[in-house]
């Protein structure tokens, strides 16, 4: 499943993500994040009611926010 | 040896830079632009233990070499020694964040792969007590190989050894650079985990605070209610609390007036220092108060990190209409000044966005605009109420920044469509640890705001208005004639009437527009000195520019021209700025001609609706 359908609060292990969707600075910002395969991250906030965008990501010791967009280009599985 | 040294702090943003910036160099700072690109270049001047000077250069925040921001590859360029007109600094003064070891490790093994002499701060070393984490800097400097010092820069702990550090490293600045290996990404990513987890010596299973704060401030019912409850505290602090500051340097530029008056003898000389040069640069100073305060809390939001909540917040509306969350803050300043708004969208990385951003951002009400609003309302709006507590002058007032709001949001969709074309923006974006700001830091900070805009403003405002001071007061009139009729402004205003004739406007509003192109509030004092002048009795003259404006104006022409200057093209200084933020006439020339389109269709259509209904 894709990270922006992942439940709040649960660690998450990403499994790939999907470059070719996302634009080519952002993929690189969000790997300069830490953003990767292999990386463990869980969704900690999600932004306004209705279409809860955007949302705060928690990686390592980081929080980062990203949109729903990115997110699901972002393969993952429970950790 | 008598060769400058050199020396720059380099890392992630949210490492604490700047505030260990201004712990090794106090308030000697030097802000310009780097040649060619709009990327801020401070640098101040450290002093080493021996007495020798160093000068340092406070970088970017990059999280990579590979660049996604013009800011990035500013700070690639000049640590690689490639950035034309820079010098390669002789240290590298690597900021890592303690508490994001791992994180900012990956970016550190970047820069030390370049081989130059580095010496790390592992900053923000009690953020990562406060996290429960405890650390071994002999480790991290081991497996860096460079020496690596802990510091505090907000409590200015560990600066000496960091200075004596710098001093270190700065005796090998004319060996030749030992060039590391290069990793890929993900090997540097697997090693700074390796270092990060040696570095740590234990990690006691405490929460952070942050998730507990950001459970209240980022909550998707409360947040928004705090984050538009502390707007209106800045709102009534800009426009409440600047008034009495405002008051006097009002009052201590009138007092210089009279006193250039009563020593100088009468003459050209003498109008152009009091009517010229004081009136205009007055013009400019009084807005400093509101700036400095909404400054105040620009910077409190940025250092303790709740901006980066607020940007959060506000995304998905900004989204709406093609923009960002990050759009949020130059907007927010824009209601003080477009100037220092149009300055801070520096921070979107995305050029389109940021575009949009300079375009609209003098659409937001900024507070010279203020005045005019006043003097009008209170002229032809009567004082009635329209509900409890809601009178009808402060609702014709509140509409009028909202016209502002909704004007720009409708703006930003269309250029986002058209001449700003591209993949929608998207939001990446660290939310920093949350930090008590220290007041040392923000009192800088205030300076070089505050600085910054009267320089710049100051500048541009002050040969402006020069340049209207001549064409309002040459040729000088004759007997019977109004220095303002008679005047070269006179013979501008009599051109562009034919344009706002049919909007509405009388001669003595179009005249009125030309001085008011060099600060808007301006348009209240020509109109004044207008009806001042063409008044045929002394009663007439002494009644003040609201009671003419009401006996003479009728209520379609009073509500067009606030129409206009909802949308009128701004200021001069707001021109300069666009041109000089954007490298080209190119993008001013744009906003100037939509805003002036704009301006007379919503005065045109506010004039005949109200002519329609009979007003």
């Amino acid at each position: 499943m894709t990270l922006d359908g992942f439940d709040s609060g649960r660690t998450a292990r990403i499994t790939s993500v999907d470059w070719a969707n996302l634009a080519v600075d952002e993929g690189k910002r969000l790997q300069a994040l830490g953003v990767d395969e292999g990386a463990e991250v869980a969704i900690v906030h999600r932004g306004v009611f209705g279409t809860r965008d955007p949302i705060a990501l928690r990686i390592g010791n980081m929080t980062i926010a990203i949109r729903r967009a990115h997110a699901a280009a972002i393969e993952v599985e429970a950790a | 040896m008598s060769r400058k040294h050199t020396a720059a702090l380099v890392g992630n943003p949210n490492s604490g830079k700047s505030a260990l910036f201004n712990a090794l160099t106090g308030a000697r700072q030097k802000i310009a632009n780097y040649a060619g690109v709009t990327v801020e270049r401070k640098a101040g001047r450290l002093t080493l233990p021996s007495g020798e000077p160093v000068e340092l250069l406070d970088l970017p925040g990059a999280y990579s070499f590979d660049a996604a921001s013009p800011d990035e590859a500013v700070t690639r360029d000049v640590v690689k020694g490639t950035f034309e007109g820079e010098v390669v600094p002789d240290v590298l003064v690597l900021v890592l964040d303690a508490a994001n070891l791992e994180q900012h490790l990956v970016f550190a093994q970047e820069v030390l792969e370049l081989g130059r002499p580095t010496v790390v701060a592992l900053n923000m070393v009690d953020l990562a007590e406060r996290d429960g984490l405890t650390l071994d800097p002999e480790a991290l400097s081991e497996a860096l190989g460079v020496p690596v010092i802990p510091t505090v820069a907000v409590r200015r702990r560990g600066i000496a050894e960091l200075n004596a550090a710098i001093a270190e490293a700065e005796t090998h600045a004319d060996e030749e650079a030992h060039t590391r290996w290069h990793l890929t990404l993900p090997e540097r990513r697997l090693s700074a985990k390796h270092m990060a987890r040696a570095a740590i010596l234990s990690r006691s299973a405490r929460h952070t605070i942050e998730n507990g704060v950001d459970r209240i401030l980022l909550n998707p019912w409360i947040g928004p209610v705090i984050l538009f409850g502390l707007l209106f505290v800045i709102f009534q602090a800009v426009f409440a609390w600047a008034t009495p500051f405002a008051d006097a340097l009002e009052g201590g530029i009138g007092v210089l007036s009279a006193g250039v008056t009563d020593v100088m003898a009468p003459g050209i000389l003498r109008d152009f220092l009091t009517e010229g040069v004081l009136a205009g640069v007055g013009s400019v100073v009084v807005f400093l108060p509101q700036i400095v305060i909404l400054f105040a809390f620009i910077l409190v939001m940025e250092a303790s990190g709740y901006m980066a909540r607020a940007a959060f917040l506000m995304d998905r509306l900004m989204a709406g209409v093609g923009l960002s969350g990050k759009s949020f803050i130059p907007l927010l300043s824009s209601f003080a000044c477009a100037i220092p708004g149009i300055m801070a969208t520096r921070s979107i990385a995305d050029p389109k966005d940021r575009l949009t951003t300079i375009l609209i951002a003098p659409l937001m009400t900024c507070s010279a605009r203020l005045p005019v609003y006043a003097v009008i309302i209170a002229a032809v709006i009567p004082e009635t109420t329209v509900g409890p507590g809601v009178g009808l002058q402060g609702l014709v007032l509140f509409a009028l920044y909202v016209a502002g709001i909704v004007g720009a949001m409708i703006v930003a969709l269309v250029l986002r469509s058209t001449v700003t074309k591209g993949a929608a923006s998207g939001f990446i974006m660290e939310l920093p640890r949350y930090q008590l700001p220290r007041i040392k830091d923000l009192a800088i900070g205030l300076w070089q705001r505050a600085w910054v805009f009267l320089r710049r403003a100051g500048t541009i405002i002050f040969v402006a208005t020069i340049a209207l001071w001549v064409l309002l007061s040459f040729p000088k009139a004759g007997d019977g004639e109004s220095q303002l009729d008679a005047s070269y402004a006179g013979v501008v205003a009599d051109t562009i009437h034919p344009v706002l004739e049919p909007v509405g406007f009388n001669r003595e509003m179009s005249l009125a527009l030309v001085p008011a192109i060099a600060a808007r509030e301006v348009a209240v004092s020509a109109l004044a000195t207008t009806y001042a002048i063409d008044a045929e009795d002394e009663d007439l003259a002494a009644q003040g520019v609201t009671e003419r404006i009401a006996a003479l104006w009728t209520l379609p022409t009073a509500l067009a021209f606030l129409a206009w200057f909802v949308f009128a093209p701004q200021c001069l200084s707001t021109i300069a700025v666009a041109r000089r933020e954007t490298n080209g006439w190119k993008w001013p020339i744009v906003m100037v001609a939509y805003l002036f389109a704009l301006a007379w269709i919503a005065a045109g259509a506010t004039y005949w609706i109200a002519v329609s209904l009979g007003l």
